[in-house]
Order: structure tokens, then sequence, then C-alpha cells
């Protein structure tokens, strides 16, 4: 496989068992590739399963059927059949994912929120918090505001802080969830930068935007999720 | 990085567990492994049979069938039916901790705070005062109590110190393997927050491997990589932590997450 990441005939629906074994197909026949350096960008309405589809890659959604494929140095890995543990190595080293929204720890400072992915040992620490406070400062978080946990930040300074803690470790794959919904021109164009500097290093993305601005700046294919539709 | 998985065997292997209780099930069937580094939350309600499990692991109780293989530090897999006891004791002691709800049952409450962590390090051979004291006061440090509270006895503690005193002595012999018995159940909200922020933060730097019981989902959620949900003495449901509470399958673990208060 020469792309980072395939999905070939990938499957998910939803059994609502508290619903009385209400069946809801979510997506069926999802198939597209991602090679390193490309932006997919997945297209569709509000309830079409663009998200369910980054989660479907992540691993935090079970696929009812189909593959997967994500490539892992000379292997490949399907992470719709993969133990447990190979999905956790998959994350701590291949793919990243930026969420919509920030699930803050209590008590944790941003700058370490932003440093974890990068601390491997205790001797890092010092370089991961450096290399932290670098990107909290391009995305404009004060530094009066570095040491405070983000539970009490706003939205938008959350999401900041999601978005440095998402791109800071070098992944050859990202999954954005909507990285630029609530942010504001300046910082929407950092992100933008961030992004061409990701795709320049190599880095495979599927992302989710609905800012057409960002999406011109960023994509190099859409895929219409509606194509998946278990419906059509 | 060269390789992500530095071992390619488990830690520890349950095969086939079962305990029953006169006519009454404890569990049945169990079957999982452990690797090293991983933390394993076991979720269920009270009497699931989830505190029976972890006293069959960690060999507080006598399975009626079935068995569990330790990977000891010689690398070799063993039946920890099959050791001595004294070479249990010796595990015990050495590569295991064993962190239970009530500190109280953890600590020996009339000995001070430094004799508690201490006396860890003496059971693995420590012999000198100063440098037993030092490690103690090392380790306060690092579960955030006062050093100047070392000579304390337990007794004189809150329940959110005594708790974090318990995770103290089991840390200070650097065991490989740490069972946790519902550790933040009766703390208030913000101690036991600031409790799962330690933990969280310990388990990643030790590397420990963690097997905890909780009935406490969103406690799963922070510490663990992988979830078993156990109802009437059965796993039920088992995978990646944010996968069984985003996307759960068994009717059983859909109650459950749907019973969790929104913030």
């Amino acid at each position: 496989m020469s792309a980072v990441l395939e999905l070939r005939d990938a499957r998910k629906s939803f059994t609502m068992h508290l619903q009385g074994g209400l069946r809801l197909p979510v997506v069926a026949g999802v198939d597209f590739s991602v090679g390193a350096g490309q932006c997919v960008i997945l297209a569709g309405p509000s309830g079409a399963g663009k998200s369910s589809i980054l989660k479907m890659i992540f691993g935090n959604y079970r696929c009812d059927g189909g593959q997967v494929l994500v490539r892992h140095g000379g292997a490949t890995i399907d992470v719709a059949g993969a133990e447990p543990r190979r999905v956790l190595g998959l994350r701590r080293t291949v793919m990243g994912y930026v969420s919509q929204f920030l699930r803050a720890v209590p008590r944790v400072p941003a700058l370490d929120v932003v440093a974890e992915p990068l601390i491997v040992e205790p001797a890092s620490r010092d370089e991961a918090r450096g290399q932290a406070a670098a990107l909290l400062h391009r995305l404009a978080i004060p530094e009066r505001l570095w040491q405070g946990p983000p539970v009490t930040f706003s939205g938008g300074e959350q999401q900041r802080v999601n978005i440095a803690r998402g791109f800071l470790p070098e992944r050859p794959l990202l999954l954005l969830d909507e990285p630029t919904a609530s942010l504001d021109a300046a910082n929407r164009a950092t992100v933008v930068e961030l992004i061409a500097e990701k795709k320049r290093r190599g880095a495979a993305i599927v992302a989710i935007v609905h800012d057409d601005e960002v999406r011109r700046a960023i994509a190099d294919i859409v895929v219409d999720v509606t194509r998946f539709s278990p419906a059509a | 990085m060269s390789d992500e998985m530095p071992d390619e065997r488990p830690l520890l292997a349950a095969e086939g567990l079962s305990k029953r209780y006169g006519r009454q099930l404890g569990c049945r069937d169990v079957s999982f492994e452990l690797y090293a580094g991983e933390v394993l939350a076991i979720v269920g309600e009270s009497g699931s049979g989830k505190t029976t499990l972890l006293q069959l692991l960690s060999c507080q109780l006598d399975a009626d069938a079935g068995r569990v293989l330790y990977r000891t530090r010689d690398g070799v897999m063993r039946d920890l039916a099959a050791i001595g006891e004294a070479e249990r004791r010796f595990l015990f002691r050495t590569d295991w901790g064993y962190v239970h709800q009530d500190p109280a049952l953890g600590l020996r409450m009339s000995v001070s705070a430094g004799g508690n962590v201490g006396e860890r390090l003496m059971a693995v051979g420590w012999r000198q005062y100063g440098r037993i004291r030092g490690a103690a006061a090392e380790w306060l440090d690092r579960v955030e109590i006062d050093r100047a509270r070392i000579d304390d006895t337990p007794h004189t503690y809150s329940s959110g110190m005594r708790q974090r005193l318990q995770i103290a002595r089991n840390l200070v012999t650097r065991p490989r393997l740490v069972f946790m018995d519902e550790p933040t159940g009766g703390l208030d909200a913000s101690v036991q927050a600031r409790l799962l922020d330690l933990l969280r933060g310990l388990t990643g730097e030790l590397g420990l491997a963690v097997l905890i019981v909780t009935h406490d989902l969103a406690v799963a959620r922070l510490l663990s990589h992988r979830i078993m949900v156990m109802k009437g003495g059965e796993v039920i449901e088992h995978g990646l932590t944010d996968q069984v509470l985003d996307d759960p399958h068994e009717p059983y673990t859909q109650l459950l997450v749907s019973s969790i208060l929104p913030l």
C-alpha cells in the first residue's frame, strides 16, 4: 500500500438497545485513500457521517465491516480489526486527532496538556514544554494562561490549546474535525499555515472544514460523504 | 523510538477464571491479557464480580477453574497457583502493589507516614535509616504530602491524604503491576480530581501496568487504555476505553454510558 491511509468498503451503524434495538445505519461502502502530503476534505451536510468516518479511522468507533488500513513503517495495520494495543500504538506514533472540543483534564496546566503527547520520558519534559510554548505563542494563547488548566478558558482558547496539542507531535496521519470552527480570522490563518507546513513535511490529512476559504486553502481532494449514505 | 512494543508477551494473562461462593456466582470464564504499561479498567455495578476478579488475579482468592499467568522478572510466565506461598508473598512485596478503596486497609494506621512508606523498602532489603527516610520523604513530595508531616500517623491525615499516602507506600518499591480497588471511591470531587491527576501522571511516568476496578466511568475514561465491562460475573464487553464509551455495543454498556450525568 503506497497510501498512508486507505478505507475499503468500510461500514458503520449503531444499534440502540435502549430504543428497542433501533438500527441506525451511518455510512456504508466508504472508499477513499490519502497519500503523504495530501489533504482530503470530507464534505457533506450535517449528519452525513463525516465525524463518524474520522472516528472509524481513529478507532473510537468500531466498523461493522470493511477495512481501515493505516501504514505503519513498512507494515499496514487494519484499524477495523486490530487489537486495542495496536490501535494505541498507532495513536502514539502514527495518527493524530484534533477533535471539535478539548477533553480537558482537571488541574493539568495548558502547557502540559499540549506538551504531553511529546513526553516519552521525564528527561524530554523540558524540551517538550519548550516546543509547546512556541506553538501556544503562535496560536496567540497569552503566556499568563499557560500555567492555568484549560477547563477555565474560553471556547476559542480551549480549541487553540486542542489544536496545539494535536499539531505538536509529527504524525504521518492527521485527522481534523472542524479545527477552525470557533476561531477568529487571524487564528484561522495560523491554522491554515500549520496545515500547509504539515503537508510540506509529508503528513496525510483528513479534515472536516466548513469554512470555504480554509477549505480552498488546504484541500487537495474533496470527498462527498453523501455517496456513502447507506440508503443510496 | 525503535519499537513501540518492547515486549510482545503479556505481563499477566487470565485464562478462563471462574469462582463461585456456594451457589452464588462470583465470576465466570474471564480471560484477558495485560501488557506492561497498560491500564485496564474493570467496570460494572456492585455485585458484578469486579472485586472477586481482582482478588482472583492478585491471589487473594483461589479460583475454582482457570489460571493466572504472570511474567516474573526473569522473563518466565508462571502459573500463580503453582508457585509457593513464600514466592507469592515476595511478588506482593516487590513486583506488585494493591491500593484499597479504604486506605486504612492498606496502611498501618498507628505507624508514621514515613514508616508506612519505608516499611515496604525494608521488606525488599533496604537497611540504612537515612536512605529509607530520604526515599520516603521524596515519595511524600511526589504524592503532594508536606514533608513536615512525615512523622505523623495517618490517623491525623484527611481521607485524600491517606489515599495518597497509600499510593506512595505501594509505588515506592517500583512495582510493575498495581491492583486498584475503587481508589477514588468515597472522596470529595476536588480531592478525587487531584488524586486522579496524580495517578494519571504516575502510571504514565513509571510505565505501570494497572488493573483498576471502578464503577465510575469518568475515572475509567481518564485513567485507562482499555475497559472490561462486567455484569453478573461475566465480561460482556471489552475494548479500547474510548471505543467502549463512545460506541458501546452491549445493551448493558449502553445503559451504563447513558446513565452518566452530563457536566
